[in-house]
């Protein structure tokens, strides 16, 4: 089983407490209106779906009930980090620097 | 029943459903907090799974802006009107069982994933037992209180039953 920390109980709980929620920072056009149906239709369902490092979002259902965003692995299924729902995507290349 | 009691007592751990105590959710700003303490009497904590006893009422933390309260019967607390907040009584939403004894995180553990010896007493967590939500305190090192919503409430007492059994059975 997979082993999440969720960034507001500030603790790393078991998968069976989280629910996956898709992919992370994909905002709503302020208006829709004004969209091509084809605008419309990457916004709805095209997703990068990439090998490797991948943005998504996460709900501790189980728990505190907030959505959190969170960089797996796609590959090795590691979690390399989460954060709070809201914050800007995280930089990978000075994260791995520091962790060298 | 009796005969069950016995069994469940060789087990190590005995598991009894609590009289019901009036409930609410409250739901609040963490930045309206201070005005909410004042007016509860209740140091309602920060931290989620922090548990607060202030006479005969006790608040666990359960989400950056959410809190379960118990209170005496006939005592109702009460915010006032002007500070934004929902506090909804939920007394008849869920069962509550006692698990205690030398076994209870074992017998727990038959249904949460959880780490319990993480949870130290007096603390509490929502979680998810045998796939339900549930609400879990740990008021003692070998005492806990588990909640579920009333729908779930008989395929909880089964898992606990059959878990009691396997214990007792030495499984």
């Amino acid at each position: 089983m997979l082993l999440i920390h969720c960034p507001y109980c500030e603790e790393t709980l078991p998968e069976a407490e989280f629910a996956y929620a898709g992919e992370a920072h994909i905002a709503r056009p302020a208006d829709p209106m004004a969209l091509s149906d084809e605008e419309w239709r990457d916004f709805l369902f095209i997703r990068s779906n990439p090998r490797g490092t991948h943005f998504e979002r996460w709900r501790h259902l189980h728990g505190c009930g907030r959505f959190f965003n969170a960089v797996r692995d796609t590959v090795t299924d590691k979690f390399q980090m989460t954060y709070k729902a809201g914050l800007p995507r995280p930089d990978l290349s000075a994260m791995k620097e520091a962790a060298e | 029943m009796t005969t069950h009691d016995r069994e469940f007592r060789a087990a190590g751990v005995t598991v009894g459903e609590l009289a019901p105590r009036l409930r609410f959710s409250l739901r609040l700003r963490p930045d309206n907090l201070p005005q909410a303490r004042l007016a509860l009497g209740l140091d309602l904590p920060e931290k989620i799974g922090g548990l607060v006893t202030a006479g005969q009422r006790r608040a666990l933390c359960l989400g950056p802006d959410e809190w379960m309260l118990d209170c005496a019967e006939g005592d109702r607390p009460a915010l006032p009107a002007g500070l934004p907040h929902a506090l909804v009584e939920v007394t008849d939403r869920e069962v509550t069982w006692r698990i205690s004894g030398p076994r209870a995180a074992e017998l727990l553990s038959i249904g949460i994933a959880r780490d319990l010896a993480a949870l130290s007493p007096g603390k509490g967590c929502r979680t998810a037992f045998g796939s339900v939500q549930a609400v879990l305190l740990r008021e003692g090192e070998d005492s806990f209180t588990l909640s579920v919503w009333r729908s779930f409430a008989s395929h909880v007492a089964g898992l606990l039953a059959i878990g009691q059994r396997e214990l007792a059975c030495g499984l």
